[in-house]
């Protein structure tokens, strides 16, 4: 039965079965250092306040997703959630993983015992990913209680961003594993600014002529705002199934690559 | 059909074109101290993390405690302890905490871990900084627990690569205490070495290896007298004065070894070598006679000094 059951799991997940201590170790790091966490939580916030509430009562209404009038920042908020998602990942995965085995040793210590590369790998993305479901509620929250989350859907937000710092942070972190130093880290900008400012965050992707429209989808924060914006709107059709295999796609090639990668430079 | 716990057979370790460890031949019994003696470069860490498994080997066979390395590495793992010769603590961690995390790396409960903690810090004399975070520490401290934190699982065999370096010679005594203590409980010691009296002190045997090859092997006193003679004089002169003082030294000793600073003269008797010297009228700076040591084993074996 559990030999079964161990067979449908993905291969990485199924030896890595000491990924709970990698995580408890982060749990331990950061019981006291909750203030980094907490000063995650409102990242997001200040751009909630800054540029959907600050600039969006400026704007006044726009058209949202499925052609009707809603305010600016209803249309902008699934945007911030979604690029703090990926600003939150991105970074965390590139600083922790580059720190940790440059500097750190902490994977050397913990290659030592019985943990391996892959309860590495998981046990690392998956304390990303608790972050970053932490980071998203408390915004869904806010959001909420402001009036600006129109659907019962919205709570899916939550499970998206999940996703989005998944994609991301998988990513990220197989990056990290090809920097040399310090300065390879304005790359990370380099990339993630544009990203920020042209995957129809701030308006919607029909504002640009066709060519640059193509352009934009293969942006993967593209997806992740739709993504997002499809849930905190409640309009969805089958570019959903798109946007979410995108991401899953991202996740899973930047886990591969993680795992290969730091076998390659640990286990030498 | 050997019972050594570990059991090396050509064993080759290479990174590309470049050769660490070159088909090197060895056996650790149970509950021996077995020393790796050697050079910078010799391939002493390299071997180390072949047989803690976290370096597959490149050819030629490995068995630790009966288990593969490459296939069954976690299980191995977890019934050995390692001291890497870089320290690797937590440093986002206290005292405690890397033991407390250590311990369940391994997946033991923590209420398992809980008293192997105190006893540890025990151990290594670290009580007092329980709480204390780890870059608060000094560098023999991270040492002391660095040791702690390879016993946490408490290994049939431990491996130690260069345990002392950095030390003070006090708290250097203190670690050939405890590692005395630990053998006589029964656990197994690999232990690398630059230094001859940790080797002498701590290796029941030992193997001198250098440039990816062990060139010598056995116990400490046993490879005195197979490669050595019993005494040694050694003489230092005026500088620039060397050569032509070695130019009267020819048929004095058994060997002579030359060294930038000083001239070394193995013989049987050294006072007798000292008087016949004086006699031809050569006059050293200074001169010492001593008994024969593994470093002068090295040097005839390498012609070259271990520590430089
Ligand atoms: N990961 C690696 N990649 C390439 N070369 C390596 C690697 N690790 C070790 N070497 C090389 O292998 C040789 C042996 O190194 P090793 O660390 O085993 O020596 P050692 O005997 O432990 O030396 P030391 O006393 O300085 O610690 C050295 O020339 C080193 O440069
Ligand atoms: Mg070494």
């Amino acid at each position: 039965m559990t030999s079964m059951l161990l067979r449908v799991i993905p291969l990485p997940f199924r030896s890595a079965q000491r990924a709970k201590y990698v995580f408890e170790r982060n749990v331990m790091v950061y019981r006291r250092a909750w203030m980094i966490i907490f000063s995650g939580v409102f990242e997001p916030l200040f751009y909630l306040f800054s540029i959907g509430i600050g600039l969006g009562g400026y704007i006044g209404d726009v058209t949202g997703p499925g052609g009707e009038l809603v305010s600016y920042t209803a249309f902008v908020a699934p945007a911030l959630l979604a690029s703090s998602a990926m600003n939150g990942a991105v970074f965390e995965s590139t600083m922790n993983i580059f720190f940790k085995m440059k500097y750190q040793k902490t994977y050397d210590a913990m290659l030592s015992t019985p943990i391996g590369v892959p309860d590495i790998a998981v046990g690392e993305i998956s304390w990303s990913l608790v972050r970053g479901a932490l980071y998203a509620a408390s915004f869904m929250v806010v959001m909420a209680g402001l009036g600006y989350v129109e659907s019962w859907w919205g709570l899916m937000a939550i499970p998206a961003a999940v996703l989005i710092g998944f994609a991301f942070g998988a990513v990220g972190m197989a990056c990290a594993t090809f920097m040399r130093s310090w300065q390879d880290f304005d790359y990370v900008t380099v990339v993630t600014l544009p990203l920020f400012l042209f995957s129809a965050t701030f308006y919607p992707l029909s504002v640009y002529p066709p060519a640059v429209q193509q352009l934009t989808r293969f942006s993967p924060l593209y997806h992740s705002v739709e993504l997002v914006r499809a849930f905190t709107f409640g309009v969805f059709d089958w570019s959903l199934v798109g946007h979410i295999a995108v991401l899953v796609g991202m996740g899973a090639v930047g886990t591969a690559v993680v795992g290969k990668r730091l076998h390659r430079l640990l286990l030498t | 059909m050997s019972d050594a716990l570990v059991i090396a057979h050509d064993l080759t370790k290479r990174f590309g074109d470049f050769t660490a460890v070159d088909s090197i031949d060895f056996e650790v019994q149970p509950g021996e101290a077995f020393g790796f003696l050697g050079p910078n470069g010799a391939g002493k860490s390299s071997t180390m993390r072949m047989i803690g498994a976290v370096s597959p080997i490149t050819s030629g066979s490995l068995s630790v405690l009966g288990l593969d390395p490459v296939t069954q590495g976690p299980e191995l793992r977890s019934r050995i302890g390692v001291v890497p010769q870089e320290d690797s603590l937590d440093v986002e961690l206290t005292v405690a905490e890397n033991l407390m995390i250590y311990g369940r790396y391994f997946g033991l409960t923590r209420s398992v871990i809980r008293p192997r903690i105190e006893e540890l810090l025990d151990f290594v004399q670290l009580n007092g900084k329980r709480d204390e975070k780890v870059d608060k520490l000094s560098g023999g401290m991270k040492r002391r627990l660095t040791i702690a934190r390879s016993l946490i699982n408490q290994p049939e065999l431990l491996i130690l690569d260069e345990p002392t370096t950095g030390l003070d010679p006090q708290a250097r005594h203190v670690l050939w205490d405890r590692l005395y203590r630990l053998k006589q409980d029964g656990v197994t010691l690999i232990v690398t070495t630059h230094y001859m009296d940790e080797a002498e002190q701590l290796c029941d045997r030992l193997v001198v290896m250098d440039q990816a090859r062990i060139v010598a092997e056995g116990a400490p006193a046993d490879l005195i007298v197979q490669h050595s003679t019993r005494e040694v004089l050694e003489m230092r002169f005026p500088p620039g004065t060397q050569e032509e003082n070695i130019a009267q030294l020819g048929g004095l000793a058994e060997r002579m070894e030359i060294l930038p600073d000083r001239v070394l003269l193995y013989t049987p008797d050294a006072d007798s070598t000292s008087s016949e010297a004086h006699a031809r009228g050569i006059r050293p700076v200074a001169q010492v006679s001593r008994r024969s040591s593994l470093e002068d084993v090295f040097l005839k074996l390498t012609g070259r000094s271990l520590v430089e």
